[in-house]
């Protein structure tokens, strides 16, 4: 079963419009959500939950739309934003007895031992935390409430390599029995090389992409050829840059087909978001 | 079952070097006949790799006839006798010297080239 389903949404402000956004997600899988600072992200995970209103579209979590069982639908999911301090200056013991009176579906020993597993210090105040631990004792929340999709924006920016790694190793531990998922926006795209089931990529509001992590890297390769050879495929190529010695430029499979003469190489994340983010519209 | 080990930097995609390591076990006999393999979810976790890396792995295994699947229990080595190995073994050492060759020929290395570099380098590498 697709625990979200996203269908056309779009959101139009003077400056940005969020486009025809559609976006699917199973049961028991992670999903990376990346694009540029600015390229709709949070945008996209606002509108989803309703945080900011959408202009079109319809969302489905565990097949209900969200728009006529929104209360329903949230009790099912829990959701960080990195604008949404809640009360920084309170202790978490505080914050969880305010928060736990939202959810009938509310796991107190769950609770426990979540907080004693991440070494959570229940009289210590939000501010106090680093980074990691308040994306941990958001985690803790959402799972004491039995969320079945965990949706992130941007959990690991801000942790050292070191932390972002126990975070990864969590988020594999916490789908491994395949009944809950997540999904996470992030602009580190190592952190997706490894974990990451699912990919969507998004660019100046519309998606670009969106599949599964070995799908969305075979759909393109990094060519090189010499400057003769450019003037054949320039209009193939999503985009490129010229040295000395000729090109480099990225290419869809469908056309790199049609030029066994070129060098390829297997792109990374990173290199189809950087090609992109030259390419002309 | 020994241990396995991926890199994410290898050019080779993940799950052609997960199946590789594990059917070259099976064909060495490492791993013995109905022995389970771990869960496809429980793999990922472990090697830190996604879910659908793991099952294309082990979907190519079962599909090769490596490995097979009871529902609701997990997927078991196959009773693979003597002739089944050496014939998987062939087809894997086929899919290698086919690259192999076709590079060598590009540098247009001939037969007796190459199995004079064969006798020098064989005992050292």
């Amino acid at each position: 079963m697709n625990i979200l389903e996203i269908k056309d949404l779009s959101k139009k402000y003077p400056s940005f419009e969020l486009k025809n956004v559609n976006i699917s997600l199973e049961e028991g899988y992670i999903m990376g959500f990346i694009g540029a600072n600015g390229a709709g992200k949070t945008t996209t995970l606002k509108s989803m939950l309703n945080l900011v209103h959408k202009d079109t579209g319809e969302v489905c979590f565990f097949g209900m739309s969200m728009d006529q069982n929104e209360r329903q639908v949230k009790h099912r999911i829990g959701f960080m934003f990195g604008d949404s301090v809640f009360y920084s200056k309170r202790k978490l013991k505080d914050i969880t007895d305010v928060v736990q009176r939202f959810y009938d579906t509310w796991d107190n020993e769950m609770y426990q031992n979540l907080m004693e597993k991440f070494q959570l210090d229940p009289n210590k105040k939000l501010e106090q935390l680093s980074q990691g631990m308040k994306v941990k004792y958001s985690i803790t929340l959402a799972l004491s409430h039995q969320a079945e999709l965990l949706i992130l924006d941007e959990p690991t920016t801000g942790l050292d390599p070191v932390a972002r790694d126990e975070l990864l190793e969590l988020f594999q531990e916490l789908i491994e029995d395949g009944k809950r998922s997540i999904l996470f926006s992030t602009h580190i795209t190592s952190d997706l090389e490894k974990c990451a089931d699912y990919i969507t990529f998004i660019r100046d509001g519309e998606i670009v992409e969106s599949s599964t992590k070995d799908d969305f890297l075979e759909q393109y390769r990094v060519v090189r050829g010499s400057k003769e050879q450019l003037k054949a495929v320039e209009h193939e190529l999503v985009a490129y840059k010229t040295n000395s010695f000729g090109f480099n430029g990225l290419m869809r499979v469908e056309f790199f087909e049609k030029h066994p003469e070129l060098d390829a190489a297997a792109p990374s994340i990173d290199d189809i978001m950087i090609y992109y983010a030259k390419a002309v519209k | 079952m020994k241990n396995i080990e991926v890199a994410t930097t290898s050019k080779k995609p993940i799950y052609q070097q997960l199946f590789e390591q594990i059917s070259s076990q099976i064909i060495r006999g490492e791993l013995a006949t109905d022995t389970l393999l771990p869960s496809i979810r429980t793999t990922a976790k472990e090697l830190r790799i996604s879910v659908i890396t793991v099952k294309k792995a082990w979907d190519e295994l079962e599909q090769k006839n490596f490995i097979y699947t009871i529902p609701g229990k997990g997927c078991f080595v196959s009773n693979l006798t003597k002739k089944d190995k050496a014939q998987m073994m062939e087809e894997q050492i086929l899919t290698r010297l086919k690259t192999h060759l076709s590079y060598y020929k590009t540098l247009g290395l001939s037969k007796e080239d190459l199995i004079e570099y064969i006798d020098k380098y064989y005992e050292n590498l």
